[in-house]
């Protein structure tokens, strides 16, 4: 079985490697001009050269500061909030229809009122980001917290808890896996994000660098960068696997 | 969890009231703020020059556009990958590298080979609707009853007829349900690309309004973003109910 996991495995490589190389030859050929497509052999210079000359990775470092701290003001204030509205009834009936309500909005729409407000600035960025990154992370607390189940809160009644210990103790672990799916949803979420703050407001980051390139038709440096940003998609989302599988391991050894 | 309409409206409408009172107690002067009446009376205004109903069918024009090529492209790739296992296991690498790019990131790779307009903002569309459509698709087709694809074999149905005539609707409330968070994905993206570069429909609009210090206008477009949204949500949600009822609830991920 392991064996042919692995066979499968190096075959998936091979294909995609073949996929490059399919890359390089309509590169190599000129089928489309090298103006928007430059080849696999350019790109991986362009990364080179931006990593050896650090001005990649403090446009790397850029985007993973902001996607960072609005993320994680987005994960706290969300599990704050969340709490708070999830674990009392009247606030769910009162508050949550208003919340849903707003879900569907695309929350790049509150872009504009944000630079309004704040300017073409870092804080406006973070503000965004943070703003974009909570609603998954918030909907799911509260929806992890209605759905825990009722005769655990009976028995923290009989218990006489206080509303705190039954947050902390009772309703955050049972709520944990819908708490860290929104965490990952969130994660997207502020990548794309960062992405957009940094294009309109000229913030330091990848996506300022890839719409410099874009401007300038260096299309080499411009893939570079994608490359990079498909990269830092990949890298956090399996980190955040990782984190989940790490905490979530108790519940999966209870059932 | 039941709701209670007239209850859920309190928290909203009292806000607005005190916003409202707040707003004409100070006299508001601002440029990033208006009073609910204000964005009332702007909404009107660009209902009655029809502006915003024009940048509304540029965008939805785009978002739609995006969404049927992406449905296409997804549905046809997760259907193969979910027939055939040897060409998903193939592909893996493939998809898994491609899929993690942020859509946004490929807005300047459009803008310099496609330039402005329509049809860049539809590639960035199309490029985000493939993957849920893609792994959802897949995921249905896996789960299919075993035995209907063992009577396609023993009715020795050519391929494209098994696809046509078991597979598709056999899958279909659960491809319903992964066009409906597609269609989602579309609108956002579609207003998200206005807002960064395209200079077309609700987006730009609600640029132009903050560029042009009118938060009024601005507000009123936040609104009417929000409305259709929501709309778009709910009218996907009844039409799965309608057509699909009980069926679909199995592949939904809430």
């Amino acid at each position: 079985m392991n064996r042919a996991v692995i066979i499968w495995r190096v075959a998936s490589f091979l294909v995609a490697a073949g996929f490059i190389a399919l890359w390089q030859l309509i590169a190599n050929l000129k089928l489309v001009s090298p103006v928007f497509l430059p080849g696999p052999d350019r790109a991986w210079g362009a990364l080179v050269r931006g990593f050896s000359s650090g001005d990649l990775w403090s446009k790397l470092a850029g985007t993973l500061e902001h996607m960072a701290y609005g993320w994680l003001a987005a994960s706290i204030a969300g599990i704050a909030i969340g709490a708070i509205i999830g674990s009392s009834r009247t606030m769910r009936t009162y508050v949550a229809p208003s919340l849903e309500f707003l879900r569907p909005l695309p929350v790049s729409a509150i872009i504009p009122v944000a630079i309004a407000m704040l300017g073409l600035t870092q804080a406006m960025a973070l503000f965004v980001i943070a703003f974009g990154a909570i609603w998954p992370i918030m909907l799911a607390t509260i929806h992890g917290f209605a759905a825990v189940e009722p005769r655990l809160y009976e028995v923290a009644r009989s218990l006489q808890m206080s509303r705190l210990a039954v947050i902390f103790k009772i309703a955050l672990p049972s709520a944990s896996p819908d708490i860290l799916a929104g965490m990952r949803l969130s994660l997207t979420v502020a990548l794309i994000l960062s992405v957009v703050c940094e294009i309109l407001a000229g913030l330091d980051g990848l996506g300022h660098w890839v719409l410099l390139s874009a401007r300038a038709f260096r299309s080499a440096d411009l893939f570079a960068g994608v490359i990079l940003l498909g990269l830092t998609g990949y890298v956090t989302s399996v980190a955040m696997s990782l984190a989940e599988h790490r905490l979530l391991a108790w519940q999966a050894a209870q059932r | 969890m039941t709701t209670n309409p007239a209850k859920a409206l309190i928290l909203p409408l009292s806000l607005l009231a005190a916003f409202e009172i707040w707003a004409r107690a100070t006299h508001l002067q601002s440029d990033s703020l208006a009073s609910p009446s204000e964005i009332v009376m702007a909404l009107a205004g660009a209902f009655a020059d029809l502006s915003i109903l024009a940048a509304t069918r540029d965008t939805l024009f785009s978002a739609f556009a995006g969404l049927a090529i992406g449905t296409v492209i997804g549905l046809a790739l997760g259907i193969a990958f979910g027939i055939s296992t040897t060409l998903d296991r193939l592909m893996e690498v493939t998809v898994e590298a491609i899929r993690p790019i942020p859509s946004i990131a490929l807005l300047p790779i459009a803008l310099i080979a496609l330039g402005f307009g329509y049809r860049m903002e539809i590639v960035i569309v199309a490029f985000a609707c493939i993957w849920p459509v893609l792994i959802l698709s897949r995921a249905a087709v896996r789960s299919i009853e075993p035995r209907l694809m063992e009577v396609a074999r023993a009715l020795r149905l050519p391929p494209a007829q098994r696809v046509w005539k078991i597979v598709i609707p056999a899958a279909l409330p659960r491809i319903f349900v992964a066009f409906r968070l597609s269609a989602g994905i579309a609108l956002i993206v579609a207003v998200t690309v206005e807002i960064a570069i395209n200079p077309l429909g609700l987006g730009a609009g609600i640029m132009l309004a903050q560029q042009a210090l009118r938060p009024d206008l601005m507000l009123a477009y936040l609104v009417w973003i929000g409305v259709i949204g929501y709309a778009l949500n709910v009218l996907l949600i009844v039409a799965q109910n309608r057509l699909f009822g009980r069926a679909a609830l199995s592949g939904d991920g809430q």
